[in-house]
């Protein structure tokens, strides 16, 4: 057991709410006073999970455990699943349509950006079954 | 530069926040791709974006961020200004193109960071 652990439902028709988990987080560990870069840290992978969720398979469920040494998070949705994880990696490689980068997403960011952001990142996807994501955040001294 | 002379800068309307123009900011990012912004990297900073909707509050909120200049004259609804409100960011909007709106801040002094 964690110290913490968080749950969220992310609902996958309203992309207004998109965000709504990550902000809730990161309010929550600063109240806890975590430092504000490793909060950042987190937040960033979080809110870019998040949004992949809500736009590429409809919504999910968060799952954030909190340590004092380590922040895990765990995404899950059923969704599409990822057909090539390598190339949903790469910088700027995006499925996403016209209406989704009308909305300010679509840049093919988002997987490398929590790639950068998080000190573990695994994904696991079946396509047509739906894709978890297990990151963690350490804090370090 | 202040908030207050980066609404001086570009001739700009505060929306909400007025109250925090003598925040610091040290450098700046204009973008309407939200995934470029969180890729962006430097404490303190202004977002400029032409782009109108809560994602750009969410975005800001998860980078620290706490001023967003709305570009070509864009207006935000009550929702996004709400939203802003909770978390004390300060809104502005300005008629002045992207372009024009950095380069300004530019000749001001105020540089981009790096992207990480
Ligand atoms: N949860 C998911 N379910 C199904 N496909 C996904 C999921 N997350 C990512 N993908 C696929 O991987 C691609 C790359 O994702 P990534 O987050 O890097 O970019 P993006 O979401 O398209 O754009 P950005 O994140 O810059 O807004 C997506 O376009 C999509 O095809
Ligand atoms: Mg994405």
């Amino acid at each position: 057991m964690s110290l913490i652990e968080l749950h969220y439902d992310v609902p996958g028709d309203d992309f207004t709410r998109a965000g709504e988990a990550s902000g809730s987080v990161k309010a929550q560990l600063k109240k806890l006073g975590f430092d504000p870069g490793v909060i950042r840290n987190v937040v960033i992978a979080l809110y870019e999970g998040e949004i992949n969720m809500v736009i590429h398979a409809g919504g999910g469920e968060i799952d954030v455990s909190i340590d004092p040494d380590q922040i895990r998070m765990v995404l899950r949705d059923h969704g599409p699943g990822i057909p090539d994880v390598a190339l949903a990696m790469q910088e700027g490689y995006s499925t996403a349509p016209d209406n989704v980068r009308a909305l300010g997403f679509g840049a093919g960011m988002g997987l490398p950006n929590i790639k950068k952001y998080t000190d573990e990142m695994r994904i696991d996807t079946e396509i047509g079954v739906g894709t978890t994501m297990y990151l963690r955040v350490d804090v370090k001294n | 530069m202040k908030v207050r002379e980066i609404q001086d800068v570009l001739s700009a309307r505060i929306i909400c926040g007025e109250e925090f123009s003598d925040r610091e900011v040290f450098s700046a990012c204009g973008s309407d791709m939200m995934s470029d912004v969180l890729a962006y990297v430097k404490e303190q900073a202004v977002l400029l974006s032409g782009l109108v909707n809560p994602q750009v509050v969410r975005t800001a909120e998860m980078m620290d961020m706490q001023c967003i200049v709305f570009v070509r004259g864009k207006q935000p609804d009550d929702s996004i200004v709400s939203l802003a409100r909770e978390r004390d960011i300060v809104l502005m909007t300005t008629d002045l193109p992207m372009f024009a709106s950095c380069g300004m801040l530019y000749e001001k002094g105020l540089r981009g960071g790096a992207i990480r």
